[in-house]
């Protein structure tokens, strides 16, 4: 079953990308000899965390055969609207709330854009984005908002045990409960199934539309919650907010070893890229590289990753 | 006698593991036609793909009018005088007729393509199969018997020598066909060699001179079409004998009890109109017509797929119209689709997976799967209708037609459905897996099961029904019992003509 | 059953007129907007908005020619800074070389980054959304790796560099001039060669054209290539024009030249788009673009409109597209052959 199919898929991907997290951290303990300390590694969990919380859903719909590119966007819209209700003086748990449900309510735009609407999801998030980035300009401007309570810095700033930030905590508490979803539910080999074969499926009796819409709220969700502890960790909310980062967390996703055109890919891979990805993020920080090699890292990775195998394949069948 | 204008002597192909041809031979008589019968895999796609330049043999010759010739590409093909009606649709809908019947040679002028010339040459071959529409028309507007016109269009645009026909009537109508039946004549005048490839033995008897038969790679038999019949036909390609017959229906009367499912004036805008039947358990109600006659629209629609617009739908006394499929499914309902490749299995996934998918609820407990579960589901199933297989994990595009067809049939038997609907069931199955599945398929009747049969196979629909409908143009017009429905008033009803 | 000639005469009509439609609209907001702002009509304040538009124009065209082969370039803009840079790093080291070396040196940087794109789709059967994903950042990030985060300004750069972009023949600049060539040049190219229709053959049905000898991966490995050699030369006029190049230069530019395609029609699943069409898109970004300024929008509420138009745009084309096959471009070239089965 498909179980056996990934099993062998773990062999091959999963391992490559442990090998290579193995690697980064020694190089990276190398480099600098404060690197093997507990609150070092938390600092670079930091980098993973929050787009690796959205990159879980993402995965999943990446996964059913479809995308989501307005993740970043979506994070910016619930960023200004708590924001905005902070200025106003809405509480703490209100101020979460408003980021989830708003995060959820663009995520269903988004659904109901592809599963009513009929657009390509491809095509709809490259709108959404747009319009949702375009949004919060719109509201805040050049302006930055940072009025916001005492207690809602722990989200982003707090730690639960020792080096261990409620972050981190979040982070893999998601990750748990979507590994579960996929690879122990009833619902798991429907999602599989609706990216290899959307017609095969909805020809068994399974509701594709359904799910796909509530996948997009769950991506909306998440990048509500994301956005929730970026702007906590921040202390402030600008609309340039997450700029980019949809291109970083599509990255880990395919880095994490899921298909861009749907039916595999495992949980497991894609936290091993995120934490490959925050890791190396955190090394060449360590190198005093700035932030655009990140780009080319991150860039050359992901090439890597879809063409190797495919090399790969090309050496095997001609020899 | 004269000389074989085409001979492939001792042709062989293989892909990897894979012997496509193993001493295949063939010859073609120009002003004849040649039927080429076989199974599934006894090597008909691979010639047909070397013959248009796609594949090169890895031993044997090809010889022309005496002369060797390497067929190196689609161009050379063209060169030499071959041209191929495949029987994939291989159209773009994005392009105008004109510009795919000359796509693989469109002529140019200093440089610039000459559209006069193109449309001029597209009209004429047009005219020759009396086509209803014109040269400037986006072929993704025609219907398929249309599009399928065009692929014919495209293989007889340039004067050939040898014209391979593969499957070319799968889709049209009884006119059209007569039409190409027409064209096909006039190419014999011409002189021309042509290939037939089909299924059909009315139509291998109707237009063909000659026969050659394939049978794993190899040629077993060749002769004049005059000399041999269809029984033997039959012998030679599956290499054995074997009655032709349909498993008899049980002693006990079918359909004894009440209706299962009711259908009521059910309409759908452009599709079909005022669809009214029922079907008892234990009963075949087969439906008949011709392709575009509106039959799976109507399936579909039962199914869930699609909306109605009008009518009503009861099963066991319940009023079950428009619900989705999965209700439909929860119902009793299960429909195994035509296109069992792209609709009814998901092919680079294990059989278990997709023998499990409809029914993943049964198979957990508290949301979460039961791998046990599902195995033991595939194990019995495997065993039940006899899968020929390496195992439940072996991944569906593996296996043979005949096998994929049994593994789209457990995936919905799994859901013990009440009516059991199947669209073309032995569509491009090979004569010895066929009466597997009708076998199956009359268990499943005894058993008390209500099975609504879509056939455009009119020996099936008349050996296996025990009540027909025929379908003609998004309507029913004829309803018969077996006793009797025949060849010819089936055929009337569907065509009128 | 249905009346087909009336539904083919129907969607002939829709076809056809989708074009005619959004030049309407076009000359309609031009009109709109002189009514209130009679400058904006001016001769003058039009060629000035086809000059704004003119690298729109050309990047929007060879974006085209990748949706048609069911491909898209996420990298275009990258690659456009890219070239860019090192077409003003080149004129800083050695002005004396002259403006055409720096030009053909844009050029060729673009093109070889296309041609990567295009070797790795092609040969390897990759996916075009993840290699240009990928591609990208690459690039952006090589932009700053060959400037060492350092700006070219307009005083160092020659004037020979600068002044090519600001020379007028018959009133246009010579960035008017290469979208009107290149509107031509393509049209041309699609309606009147056979690449132009192969092109079209082997996006809308890659396994066919297969049958005729079309490689579709190699239809795909052209499309990048001249589409970057465009970007290439666009580099250059963008930062000419600008006069200043540095890491953040088109910055998600990416996404206008896409949503220009989108409104003018192109079909993201492949096969579908005319020349006319994306010139039309890329006019209506561009004065909806001078006009919210004009109308005294805020630069903020400016992206938001933008935002908006893009989706609404995107929307709209996907509505209009039958074809049935929804995300090509997420898939690689084989996709639909390894799907045929048996």
């Amino acid at each position: 079953m498909q179980h056996t199919a990934n099993a062998r898929r773990w062999l091959r991907w999963e391992t490559m990308l442990a090998v290579a997290l193995v690697a980064d951290i020694g190089f990276n303990a190398g480099v600098s000899p404060y690197f093997m300390d507990a609150w070092t590694w938390s600092d670079a969990t930091f980098y993973f965390t929050e787009r690796g919380l959205i990159a879980l859903p993402l995965a999943l719909l990446i996964i059913a055969g479809e995308i989501d590119i307005s993740v970043a966007g979506i994070m910016a819209l619930a960023s200004v609207a708590m924001g905005t209700a902070a200025l106003h003086g809405v509480d703490t748990p209100g101020l979460v709330a408003i980021g989830l449900v708003t995060g959820t309510l663009a995520g269903a735009i988004n659904g109901l854009l592809v599963t009513v609407g009929r657009v390509p999801s491809i095509v709809a998030t490259v709108g959404t984005m747009s319009a949702f980035r375009g949004a919060a300009y719109a509201v805040l401007g050049d302006r930055v908002l940072n009025h916001y309570p005492a207690s809602f810095a722990t989200f982003g700033q707090g730690y639960a045990f020792g080096a261990i930030s409620v972050e981190l905590i979040v982070f893999l508490v998601v990750a748990a409960l979507t590994a579960v979803l996929l690879h122990a539910t009833r619902w798991g080999p429907s999602i599989y199934a609706m990216g290899a074969n959307a017609a095969a499926t909805r020809w068994s009796g399974v509701p594709v539309d359904r799910y796909k819409f509530l996948l997009f709220c769950a991506t909306g969700s998440m990048s509500g919650l994301a956005a929730v502890l970026l702007t906590s960790r921040l202390g402030s909310t600008r609309p340039s907010i997450a700029q980019g980062w949809e291109l970083e967390i599509v990255s880990m996703v395919v880095l994490g070893g899921i298909a861009v055109t749907g039916g595999k890919g495992t949980i497991g891979g894609v936290v091993l890229a995120a934490l490959l990805l925050g890791f190396v993020n955190f090394g060449l920080s360590l190198l005093n590289l700035p932030g655009l090699v990140m780009w080319i890292v991150i860039g050359t990775l992901l090439i890597a990753v879809v063409a190797i195998p495919a090399l790969i394949e090309r050496w095997r069948t001609s020899s | 006698m004269s000389d074989p204008f085409l001979v492939l002597a001792h042709v062989g192909k293989t892909f990897g593991a894979t012997r496509a041809l193993a001493d295949a031979s063939l010859e073609l008589y120009s002003g004849e036609v040649t039927a080429l019968v076989g199974e599934n895999g006894a090597g008909k796609s691979t010639l047909v793909k070397m013959l248009a330049g796609l594949y090169q043999p890895d031993k044997g010759d090809i010889r022309i009018d005496g002369h060797t010739v390497r067929i190196s590409s689609p161009t050379a093909a063209r060169q030499l005088g071959i041209s191929i009606v495949h029987q994939e649709s291989l159209l773009f809908d994005n392009l105008s007729v004109a510009e795919n019947v000359v796509i693989d040679a469109i002529p140019l002028r200093r440089g610039v393509i000459d559209r006069n010339e193109m449309r001029r040459r597209a009209a004429d071959v047009l005219r020759q199969l009396d086509a209803p529409f014109t040269a400037d028309q986006l072929v993704g507007e025609l219907s398929v018997a249309q599009k399928h016109l065009v692929q014919i269009a495209r293989g007889l645009s340039h004067s050939a020598r040898i014209v391979v026909l593969d499957e070319p009537t799968a889709a049209l109508s009884h006119r059209e066909t007569q039409d190409l039946y027409r064209v096909v004549e006039r190419l014999k005048t011409a002189g021309c060699a042509i290939l037939l490839i089909s299924h059909r033995f009315e139509e291998i008897f109707a237009s063909a001179d000659r026969y050659v038969v394939f049978r794993d790679g190899c040629d077993v038999g060749r002769g004049r079409i005059g000399d041999i019949d269809r029984q033997r036909l039959i012998e030679l390609m599956i290499g054995r004998t074997m009655e032709q017959t349909y498993p008899a229906r049980a002693a006990s009367a079918s359909g004894s009890g009440a209706d299962i499912l009711r259908v009521e004036g059910l309409s759908r805008d452009r599709e079909f109109r005022d669809i009214t039947f029922s079907v008892r358990g234990g009963e075949i109600l087969g439906f008949y017509g011709l392709v575009g006659a509106g039959r799976s629209e109507v399936m579909q629609c039962l199914f869930g797929l699609t909306r109605p617009d009008a009518g009503r739908v009861v099963m066991q006394g319940r009023d079950v119209t428009a619900v989705s499929t999965g209700a439909a499914v929860a119902n009793g309902l299960a429909y195994v689709p035509e296109d069992r490749q792209h609709q009814g299995a998901i092919l680079p996934f294990s059989i278990a997976s997709n023998i499990a998918l409809p029914s993943l609820q049964g198979l957990s407990r508290f949301g979460m799967q039961r791998r046990s579960a599902v195995a033991e589901l595939a194990s019995r199933w495997i065993a039940d209708l006899q899968i020929k297989t390496t195992g439940p994990g072996q991944s569906v595009d593996g296996l043979s037609g005949g096998n994929q067809q049994k593994v789209v049939l457990a995936k919905w038997l799994a859901t013990r459905p009440q009516v059991l609907i199947v669209d073309e069931p032995t569509k491009g199955i090979d004569v010895g897996a066929k009466a597997a599945v009708h076998a199956v398929m009359r268990d499943l009747a005894a058993s008390g099961i209500a099975i609504v049969m879509v056939s455009s196979d009119l020996p099936e629909v008349l050996g296996m029904s025990d009540r027909v409908i025929v379908m003609r143009r998004g309507r029913v017009r004829a309803r018969l019992d077996r006793s009797e429905a025949s060849a010819e008033n089936l055929a009337q009803a569907a065509t009128a003509a | 059953m249905i009346d087909v000639r009336t539904f083919v005469l129907a969607r002939h009509a829709f076809v056809a007129n989708r074009d005619a439609v959004l030049a309407c609209i076009v000359v309609a907001l031009v009109g709109l907007i002189s009514l209130r702002f009679p400058q904006f009509a001016t001769p003058g304040n039009l060629a000035e908005l086809l000059d704004d538009t003119a690298i729109l124009i050309v990047l929007a065209l060879g974006q085209m020619l990748l949706l048609l082969t069911r491909a898209i370039d996420l990298s275009v803009a990258s690659n456009l800074a890219l070239s860019g840079m090192i077409a003003a790093l080149f004129n800083r080291s050695y002005p004396e070389a002259g403006v055409a070396a720096a030009i053909a040196l844009a050029c060729a940087s673009g093109t070889v980054l296309g041609a990567f794109n295009g070797l790795l789709i092609w040969r390897l059967r990759l996916p075009p959304i993840v290699v240009t994903l990928g591609t990208l950042s690459i690039y952006r990030g090589l932009i700053y790796v060959i400037s060492r985060g350092t700006w070219v300004n307009s005083s160092e750069m020659s004037p020979a560099f600068l002044g090519l972009v600001r020379e007028r023949f018959l009133g246009l600049t010579c960035l008017s001039w290469l979208a009107i060539v290149c509107s031509v040049a393509f049209w041309a190219l699609l309606r009147h060669t056979i690449l132009g229709r192969r092109l079209f053959a082997s996006g809308g049905n890659p396994t066919a054209a297969a049958y005729i000898g079309i490689d579709a991966g190699r239809m795909q490995f052209f499309a990048f290539t001249l589409s970057g050699a465009l970007a290439g030369i666009c580099g250059f006029l963008w930062v000419s024009r600008f006069a200043v190049a540095y890491t953040d230069v088109a910055l998600g530019y990416e996404l206008q030249v896409i949503a220009a395609c989108l409104i003018g029609g192109v079909s993201i699943a492949g096969g579908v788009g005319t020349v006319f069409g994306v010139v039309a898109g890329c006019l209506f970004l561009g004065v909806i673009r001078s006009a919210l300024p004009l109308v005294g929008i805020s630069p903020f509420w400016q992206m938001a409109v933008n935002g908006l138009v893009i989706s609404a745009a995107a929307i709209i084309n996907a509505r209009g597209d039958r074809s049935g096959r929804r995300q090509a471009i997420l898939e690689t070239v084989d996709a639909e052959r390894r799907t045929q089965g048996n």
